[in-house]
């Protein structure tokens, strides 16, 4: 009989660590698809990333905390987080700073600009309706006034479990809206941008506002992503944003390792929001095998590097051992 | 019809490093008249060339397409008018794009860009039909990554890409001088074949003088970023490039001579 409940208390915790990685991760994928096409499509190392989602997530808290409605507010902090992207885009293209120093100026200045928006360095969100809230009451009439819904044989609590769809519906919708987008006319020439501004340019694409353009779309999706985000975990913190390029950047490479590296935009953005609730869970497993929290950030960055350089370097031993090979 | 009034450019101003690229060109291009440039290297010939796509400012002079002066454009905005090939056959398609999302592009050029869907299917059966004038198989390959073609392929999609809407203007820099001897001559022909059928005017850069004498019905010669000698009509037509060789030949004597006296000479030999 103990066992028996231990085992239900184990899978209760599993569930629970299932259901939160894949809840991260869906919110993240949002940063995830804003950082690939910053990355990916543009071809733009921007790290505003690290402010514009901390600037979503303050935006949202304060809008909520003073009555606005979770949607209103989440919309809001994605405005903010396009208006953070302009900031970077015209700093690179009007005045030439290079992209990397432009991002950093931004994210920089965004520090301050989110304390000033909070008007302290956390801003808790306690009993104060979500965006899950509608799909949370649904679920409890539905279920007629239960606080928890089997999901896989588990019981799951209601607010988790509409998180979860809300999340999962967002993150598709959105997902679906930028791979339209990718198709159009207009975001054909924006994948171009990247790929070839000269030939953007003799197509008669102004490459520039292109950019601008591409970061502010890019930095709006990460701040839906903050503000989803604050509204997961409870609150905002001036801090939350720290690395979150660089998780981003290692979500968008295991994406890329599970689908095709040239791929169709569909394609690509699936990978994106894979890799990041893949990525999720690996760190969720890490965290539950004794990795340090503390250490995650070193970790992540450890990943990225290996990532980025491993593939060449396993190019140029197999090139030098087949050399090797034909001298003996 | 082109009119280039005392275009002057200069690289690196007072610096040791001082390039006179361009010094005060004038020049004329008839309506539906193909000119060729040719010139040693450093004669501004692919200055000349930039100046009119747009790539820099001039320091002086005035670009005008039409009557219309484009002098103070932007590089994007003059594509409205300006088609364009380049030397390098990786510069003018976006390689990990697919071939029709590519040349739908060109569709656009100079068009707003609007948030309707770039390849509905009569848009690429439209391509299709187009890219199989150009007897290369493209037809069937729509949706590969142009990076899977050959230069001389992309190169010919480039130039159908460029006039795919008829443009004011095509300008040809050197397109065919990085292809193999094959795709050189098939790209080569294709371009005289659009040119001559949509009657364009067309100003190309070119490093062959045997290309200079078979393809263009115009030949203007640069030299230090001067206008030194033209070719047109008649001349044109019995000129070859033992001809082109001694007319450089002949550039390259007077300038050994001292300025006054190759003045005197000049008013009395050319």
């Amino acid at each position: 009989m103990l066992v028996r409940t231990t085992e239900i208390f184990k899978g209760a915790i599993i569930m629970t660590l299932v259901i939160g990685a894949f809840t991260i991760g869906l919110i993240l994928s949002l940063l995830s698809m804003g950082v690939w096409i910053s990355f990916r499509i543009l071809r733009y190392c921007d790290i505003t990333v690290d402010g514009s989602i901390t600037l979503g997530a303050s935006v949202a808290a304060v809008l909520m905390i003073n009555g606005w409605s979770p949607w209103t507010a989440t919309i809001a902090a994605t405005l903010a987080g396009g208006a953070a992207g302009f900031a970077t885009g015209v700093l690179h293209t009007k005045f030439r700073i290079q992209e990397l120093l432009a991002g950093i100026l931004v994210m920089t200045a965004l520090y301050s600009v989110n304390l000033r928006v909070m008007g302290k360095s956390n801003v808790p969100l306690i009993n104060v309706d979500n965006i899950a809230s509608p799909a949370a009451g649904m679920l409890t009439r539905g279920t007629g006034g239960a606080d928890s819904i089997n999901i896989l044989g588990w019981p799951v609590p209601i607010p988790d479990a509409a998180m979860l769809i809300t999340v999962l519906v967002i993150t598709v919708t959105v997902a679906l809206i930028i791979r339209r987008f990718l198709l159009t006319h207009l975001g054909t020439a924006m994948r171009a941008t990247g790929e070839n501004p000269q030939m953007v340019r003799a197509q008669g694409v102004n490459n520039q506002a292109m950019i601008v353009f591409g970061l502010v779309c890019a930095n709006a999706l990460v701040g839906m992503s903050g503000a989803l985000l604050a509204q997961y975990q409870g609150f905002a913190d001036v801090q939350m944003g720290i690395g979150m390029i660089v998780w981003g950047l290692a979500s968008i490479i295991i994406g890329e390792a599970l689908v095709a590296a040239r791929c169709t935009p569909g394609l690509a953005l699936l990978g994106a929001i894979m890799g990041t609730i893949l990525f999720r869970l690996l760190v969720a497993i890490a965290l539950r095998w004794g990795l340090n929290p503390n250490d995650l950030k070193l970790v992540t960055a450890v990943f990225v590097f290996a990532a980025l350089v491993l593939p060449g370097a396993v190019k140029y031993f197999v090139q030098k051992r087949t050399k090797e090979k034909i001298h003996d | 019809m082109i009119n280039i009034r005392r275009l002057t450019k200069t690289f690196f101003p007072n610096t040791p490093n001082e390039v006179q690229a361009l010094r005060g060109i004038d020049l004329d291009i008839p309506e539906g008249c193909f000119a060729g440039i040719i010139g040693t290297n450093g004669s501004g010939k692919s200055t000349l060339l930039n100046a009119v796509a747009g790539t820099f400012e001039p320091d002086q002079g005035r670009i005008l397409i039409d009557q219309q002066d484009i002098t103070n454009w932007a590089e994007y905005r003059r594509a409205s008018l300006i088609g364009r090939v380049f030397q390098n056959p990786f510069a003018g398609t976006a390689a990990d794009m697919t071939i029709a999302e590519n040349v739908v592009m060109a569709m656009r050029r100079g068009c707003s860009r609007g948030l309707g869907l770039a390849l509905r299917r009569s848009v690429r059966d439209e391509i299709a039909d187009r890219i199989r004038s150009l007897k290369m198989g493209l037809e069937d390959r729509l949706d590969n990554p142009i990076g899977t073609l050959s230069g001389g392929q992309r190169q010919a999609l480039t130039l159908l890409m460029a006039t795919w809407l008829r443009p004011r203007l095509l300008l040809l820099d050197e397109h065919t001088a990085a292809l193999d001897p094959k795709s050189a001559a098939q790209v080569a022909e294709l371009t005289l074949e659009i040119i001559r059928r949509e009657k364009l005017t067309a100003l190309m850069v070119t490093h062959s003088m045997q290309q200079a004498v078979q393809l263009p019905e115009h030949i203007i010669m640069m030299h230090k970023g001067q206008i030194v000698r033209q070719f047109g009509g008649q001349e044109k037509a019995r000129v070859r490039v033992p001809d082109l060789l001694a007319a450089f030949d002949h550039v390259r004597r007077r300038e050994q001579l001292d300025p006054a006296v190759a003045e005197i000479l000049g008013r009395q030999y050319v």
